[in-house]
C-alpha cells in the first residue's frame, strides 16, 4: 500500500522543503518509487532545491484542472532511479487545490508509487490543512526555538483533529519529530532547546537531528539535495532519518557540541 | 394528515447571565473585555441572558441597543432580557432579544444588598435545570495548542499532557495525568467543589467555579510537580498532591 508522509511546521523557514527533497531522495535510493509533491503553491521551492526548476512545463495545478495529465506533469529526477517531483504552481492562488482535485491526483499517484511525501506550505491555514490532510504519517520539522516548537505543537493538534483519518475516525496518523538546525554549541550556551526540552515539551517520536550546517545551503544552491553528501554530517543524519522511517534502528548522532582540539582548549578558547 | 418537518421539543441549556448593576458606556466594554479575558473559551460566543434587573440606574436611561451592541462587540450572544420593567419593555420588544420574567427578585436583591459589589458588571454562569449525570470524558492523546476540550456536565480525564496554549474545561473535576502547560478551568458552571488534580504543574492558567489563578500566582515549590487545585472559601489553594 502506498503511504503518503507530509512533511509539515506550521512556521515557516524550518526545512519542510530541505527535509522533503532529502527525506524523498533517500526512500528512492532505497529502492522504494517515491515522488514529492509541492503543496507550497505560489512559492514553488521544491523544484529548485531539486535542481529540475528548468524542466518544469506543467504542475500540480494544472493536473487537477484537466489541462495536463499526470505524465505530463511528473518530472523524471536524473540522478536517482524512482524518484519523481510534481511540482506547484508558480502563478495560481492558494485556492487552485481544491479538495476533490488532491483527492484525485493523490489517487492516482497511489497507482504508482510506495511513497508519496508533500511538501507543506507553511502556517496552519487552508494551504497546509490540504497538504496534511490526507496524510497516513507526518514527519513535523521543527527547529530547537520556542515559537517553532509552539507552531510544531498547533499543527500536531490539528493533525489529530482535521485529517482526514480523524475525521474518518481511523487510526490517528503517525507522528515523527524532526529537529533540523541543530546546533550543539549554540544549545550549550543555553541559547536554544536541547533535544530532550523538544522532545519534552511535544512529546512524539523523535525521527532525527539534522545539524545546522553550511552544507545545506551550498546543496540547495547547487539543486542536489544534501541527502546525496554523504561526507556532510546533515547529508548522514537525514539517511539515518530515512533508515529510522524505514523502521531500523539507528542511534542519533550529531547531539553533542563537537570536541576542541588540545591546542583550542590551551589557547582558552574551551567552555570550561 | 401530513406529518410535520419539524418538532417542537422542551430542552433546558445553560446559559450565562450578565447581570448588570451599573452601566457607564464608556467603561462597560473594558471591564468586560477583562472578564472575558479570563476564560475566553467559556464566553467567546456563548448565548448569554442580560439581567438589567438589579441596575441601579433609572431605567428610563438605559440605552438598550448600545448595550447589546457592546456585549455582541466583546463577542457575547445576547439571546434575552431579563428583569425589565415598564420603562424598557419598549425598548426591550424592538431589540427582538426574548424578554425573560425577574428571576426570585426579591431573595437576591437582599444578598445583594449585603454585600455591596465592586464591579459593574459581573458574570455568572446559572444551570436552568439539573442535567442527567453524565459520563466521565477521557481523553487519551495530547491536547494541543489551540485545541480545546470541554466535559460537559460531568469529568475530564487527560491521560496525556495539556500543552501550552490548549485549553481543558468541565462542569466537574479535571484530572490530567501528563503535563498541564496549558489552561484548565473545572467547574465551569459554577461548581464551587471541583477540583484539579495534575501529574506536572505548569499551566498558564487554572481556574474553579470562575476563580483564577494565572502561573505567576503558583507557588515555585509546585512548579512541575504534582498537584491539586480546589477552591477554599473566595481563593484559589494549590497544594503538592
Ligand atoms: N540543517 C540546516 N542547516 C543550515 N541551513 C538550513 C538547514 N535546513 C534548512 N536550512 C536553510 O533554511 C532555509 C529554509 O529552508 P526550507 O527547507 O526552504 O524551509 P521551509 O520549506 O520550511 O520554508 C533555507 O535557506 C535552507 O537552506
Ligand atoms: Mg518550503
Amino acid at each position: 500500500m502506498a503511504k503518503i508522509i507530509v512533511v509539515t511546521s506550521g512556521k515557516g523557514g524550518v526545512g519542510k522543503t530541505t527535509s522533503s527533497a532529502a527525506i524523498g531522495t533517500g526512500l528512492a535510493q532505497r529502492g522504494h518509487a517515491t515522488v514529492i509533491v509541492d503543496f507550497d503553491v505560489g512559492l514553488r521551492n521544491l523544484d529548485l532545491i531539486m535542481g529540475c526548476e528548468r524542466r518544469v512545463v506543467y504542475d500540480f495545478v494544472n493536473v487537477i484542472n484537466g489541462e495536463a495529465t499526470l505524465n505530463q506533469a511528473l518530472i523524471k529526477d536524473k540522478r536517482t532511479e524512482q524518484l519523481y517531483i510534481l511540482p506547484a504552481s508558480q502563478t495560481r492562488d492558494k485556492d487552485a487545490l481544491t479538495e476533490e482535485g488532491v483527492a484525485a491526483v493523490l489517487e492516482e499517484l497511489k497507482g504508482r508509487f510506495d511513497y508519496i511525501v508533500c511538501d507543506s506550505p507553511a502556517g496552519i491555514e487552508k494551504g497546509a490543512q490540504m497538504a496534511l490532510y490526507f496524510a497516513d504519517e507526518a514527519i513535523v520539522v521543527t527547529n530547537p526555538e520556542v515559537s517553532s516548537v509552539r507552531d510544531s505543537d498547533r499543527i500536531l493538534g490539528i493533525l489529530q483533529s482535521k485529517s482526514l483519518r480523524a475525521k474518518e475516525g481511523e487510526e490517528p496518523v503517525r507522528e515523527h519529530l524532526l529537529l533540523t538546525r541543530y546546533s550543539p554549541a549554540r544549545v550549550a550556551a543555553g541559547e536554544m532547546l536541547s533535544v530532550a526540552d523538544v522532545e519534552d515539551i511535544l512529546a512524539i517520536p523523535l525521527l532525527g537531528v539534522i545539524p545546522e550546517s553550511q552544507d545545506v545551503l551550498k546543496a540547495s544552491n547547487q539543486g542536489e539535495p544534501v541527502i546525496l553528501n554523504d561526507e556532510a554530517q546533515a547529508g548522514q543524519a537525514y539517511s539515518d532519518a530515512v533508515d529510522r522511517l524505514l523502521g531500523e534502528n539507528r542511534p542519533h548522532r550529531f547531539l553533542e557540541e563537537q570536541r576542541q582540539g588540545f591546542f583550542q582548549r590551551l589557547l582558552g578558547g574551551g567552555r570550561g | 394528515m401530513s406529518t410535520p418537518d419539524f418538532q417542537l421539543k422542551g430542552s433546558t441549556v445553560t446559559v450565562v447571565v450578565l447581570e448588570l448593576h451599573r452601566y457607564t458606556p464608556e467603561l462597560f466594554p473594558a471591564q468586560l473585555e477583562e472578564r472575558i479575558q479570563q476564560a475566553p473559551a467559556l464566553f467567546q460566543g456563548s448565548p448569554v441572558v442580560v439581567d438589567v434587573e438589579q441596575l441601579l440606574i433609572p431605567e428610563g436611561q438605559l440605552d438598550v441597543p448600545g448595550l447589546l451592541d457592546q456585549c455582541r462587540g466583546a463577542g457575547l450572544r445576547p439571546i434575552a432580557l431579563r428583569g425589565v420593567g415598564e420603562s424598557l419593555a419598549e425598548a426591550a420588544a424592538d431589540s427582538g432579544l426574548a424578554i425573560l420574567p425577574a428571576a426570585a427578585s426579591r431573595q437576591r436583591r437582599n444578598i445583594r444588598e449585603e454585600a455591596e459589589p465592586a464591579r459593574d458588571v459581573e458574570i455568572r454562569t446559572e444551570q436552568r435545570a439539573a442535567p442527567a449525570a453524565r459520563p466521565t470524558r477521557t481523553i487519551t492523546r495530547p491536547v494541543r495548542s489551540g485545541q480545546q476540550v470541554y466535559a460537559e456536565g460531568g469529568d475530564l480525564i487527560v491521560l496525556a499532557q495539556v500543552s501550552e496554549g490548549a485549553e481543558v474545561l468541565a462542569d466537574g473535576n479535571i484530572h490530567i495525568y501528563g503535563a498541564l502547560r496549558g489552561r484548565a478551568l473545572a467547574g465551569v458552571h459554577g461548581d464551587a467543589a471541583a477540583r484539579i488534580f495534575c501529574q506536572h504543574m505548569d499551566a498558564e492558567l487554572i481556574s474553579v467555579a470562575g476563580h483564577f489563578l494565572l502561573s505567576d500566582g503558583i507557588a515555585d515549590t509546585l512548579h512541575r510537580k504534582p498537584a491539586q487545585v480546589a477552591l477554599e472559601g473566595d481563593a484559589l489553594s494549590v497544594e503538592p498532591l
